[in-house]
């Protein structure tokens, strides 16, 4: 209980200096670095509870940011007039949408799993960009996404955005945080860790797996939602297999035993990506090189081996 | 006295081989018993098929006169049926104290739980408890895979042990132990079920601690059931001399 609200009280703090921070600065740079930010790092910690923490290496995870972001987009096109409305429907959508493949793809071990989940990706970003009619194709929603006000907040407005973002990313790490120290996030390690021991306990595994892949899913559409909101579109290569990859460089290069991890692997993800883009064009391939340095070098991610160092023996 | 746990003609195939052929065997409440037979006899396959993790091709396993064969691993667990492995079967990133007050959340139901913090207090508490009884109290706080071998295997029986089962199985607890070692361990499940009594069966390779320690002796070979008696009956058969245990243990001894 007393962790539980330190952790709280961080999120509030750590929420309230970014906002200030922001609005002191002023800076536009500064506040679409952190929009960016806020969103992948949500999107990269929502995968890291399937693969740090309960082993399951989905490699299609980004179905669930594209998913997510048409749904929202799509709702708001054709007639929800309530924002908030519109968000809720497009996660219940998402939590469906995780419950069927989830329970298609769990039932398989290890790269089975892996490579059913990409293909449940590839599937939907196929459908995506061939259903022109309704997704706009390769194009994207077009048009823009209506963003009506609701209790007084005013979503056109690019600052309003971005506080919502903000609360919302602080919001999502405590509440992911919270199931990861519950008993619940302790049957997921279990899981991770020796799945037959499991059993033998009389946990029910398969129903662990599934309920991490629907929590996973949920926070993943979180991210493709507030995304849809930041640029008022959706695009295909939301729900690419890139995106899934790149969630994976993030949480690799940042740590997936540790639980910010996934976030500052999603910073210097970014930060390569802006900085490498404005010198070369072989961007993949530096990108690739840094992560054969930390996980050939360090068999870990970075806050792992931080935290192992400071961990006593 | 009716069977605690009673076995009756289970079958279990796996591809050409007849690991489980046509068993049928009887536990008495309370009682102590040994499961002895070469390697490949199908002893470990009796354990894994009684708790569930395979399902028989044939026959009944009855607990308290319920037939639980093909029954989850996690029905058969909540009625009370605990199991340790022949490899000690961890979860290696926990603690001593938090793979118990794991096992102990798992089997009560709560690990559906997300918004309290692990452990709660009652796991906790049990978990002491536990890790008191089986004397692992001063590694608590120790990481399961940096334990050594023999208080792995320790772990491995705690974990069963929080269950507080009804049935305990242990698959050969002093696998791959020194002779001290040994002992320690064997006096330690000894007096585990002194003290509660359950319904205990232990597969176990080493005939000394075998004829010390258990009240009856089931010998498997090939699938079958090649005897059944107490300790005294079976060192002196025949059959059992000659298939498994050689004239070493015979008459001879006192
Ligand atoms: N999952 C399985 N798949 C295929 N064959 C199996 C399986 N489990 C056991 N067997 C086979 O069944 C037979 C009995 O194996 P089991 O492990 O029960 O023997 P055991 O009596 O425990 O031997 P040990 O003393 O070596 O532990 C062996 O021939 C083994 O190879
Ligand atoms: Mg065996």
């Amino acid at each position: 209980m007393r962790a539980t609200s330190r952790e709280a009280l961080l999120a509030l703090l750590a929420c309230a200096v970014t906002l200030l921070l922001a609005a002191a600065l002023g800076s536009k740079p500064l506040i679409d670095t952190l929009m960016r930010l806020a969103i992948f790092g949500l999107y990269a910690v929502s995968l890291n509870i399937l693969v740090g923490y309960t082993g399951l290496v989905s490699f299609g995870h980004a179905m669930f940011f594209g998913f997510g972001a048409y749904a929202f987009g799509l709702l708001m096109q054709t007639g929800m007039t309530s924002l908030p409305a519109a968000a809720l429907a497009s996660l219940a959508l998402s939590a469906v949408l995780a419950l069927v493949v989830g329970a298609l793809c769990i039932r398989l071990a290890d790269i089975y799993f892996s490579f059913l989940t990409l293909a449940f990706q590839m599937l939907l970003h196929a459908v995506i960009l061939s259903w022109v009619g309704l997704t706009g194709g390769d194009q994207g929603l077009q048009g823009g996404i209506p963003r009506p006000r609701f209790l007084g907040i005013n979503l056109a407005d690019p600052w309003q955005v971005f506080v919502v973002t903000m609360v919302a990313f602080f919001a999502s790490l405590l509440a992911i945080r919270t199931i990861l120290q519950s008993p619940f996030g302790y049957a997921l390690r279990m899981v991770r860790d020796n799945a037959p021991r499991a059993a033998a306990l009389g946990l029910p595994v398969q129903r662990y797996k599934l309920a991490a892949f629907v929590i996973a899913g949920l926070f993943g559409a979180l991210a493709g939602i507030l995304m849809a909101l930041y640029v008022s579109g959706a695009y295909p290569n939301f729900a690419f297999w890139t995106l899934s990859g790149e969630g994976m460089f993030m949480i690799m290069l940042g740590g997936i035993g540790v639980f910010l991890g996934p976030v500052l692997g999603a910073a210097i993800f970014l930060l390569l990506n802006d900085t490498v883009t404005r010198f070369t064009e072989y961007n993949g391939m530096v990108m690739g090189v840094v992560l054969l340095v930390v996980v050939l070098g360090l068999r870990q991610g970075l806050l792992d081996v931080v935290m192992a160092r400071l961990r006593p023996r | 006295m009716t069977a605690h746990l009673a076995i009756a003609d289970l079958v279990k195939h796996f591809g050409g081989v007849v690991a489980t052929d046509h068993v049928t065997l009887d536990f008495p409440p309370g009682s102590l018993t040994a499961v002895i037979g070469p390697n490949g006899a199908g002893k470990s396959t009796l354990f894994n098929l009684i708790t569930g993790r395979i399902r028989p091709d044939g026959g009944r396993v009855l607990l308290d006169g319920t037939d639980i064969a093909g029954w989850s691993e996690t029905a058969i667990v909540a009625r009370g049926i605990g199991r340790a492995f022949q490899i000690a079967s961890l979860f290696p990133s926990f603690t001593v104290a938090e793979s118990l007050a794991a096992a102990i959340l798992a089997h009560r139901r709560q690990t559906h739980r997300m918004l309290a913090r692990f452990p709660l207090a009652a796991a906790r508490g049990r978990a002491d408890e536990v890790m008191h009884l089986v004397g692992l109290d001063a590694h608590a706080d120790r990481l399961a895979q940096h334990l050594s071998h023999g208080d792995q295997k320790l772990l491995d029986i705690a974990l069963a042990l929080a269950l507080d089962p009804g049935v305990l199985l242990l698959d050969e607890p002093t696998a791959g132990m020194g002779r001290d070692e040994r002992w320690q361990i064997i006096e330690t499940v000894h007096r585990l079920w002194s003290a509660r009594r359950m319904t205990m069966i232990f597969i176990e390779h080493d005939m000394d601690i075998v004829f010390k320690i258990a009240q009856s002796v089931r010998v498997l070979k090939f699938g079958r059931v090649l005897a059944e008696g107490t300790p005294a009956e079976i060192r002196d058969n025949d059959e059992v001399i000659a298939a498994y245990l050689g004239t070493r243990y015979a008459k001879a001894a006192p």
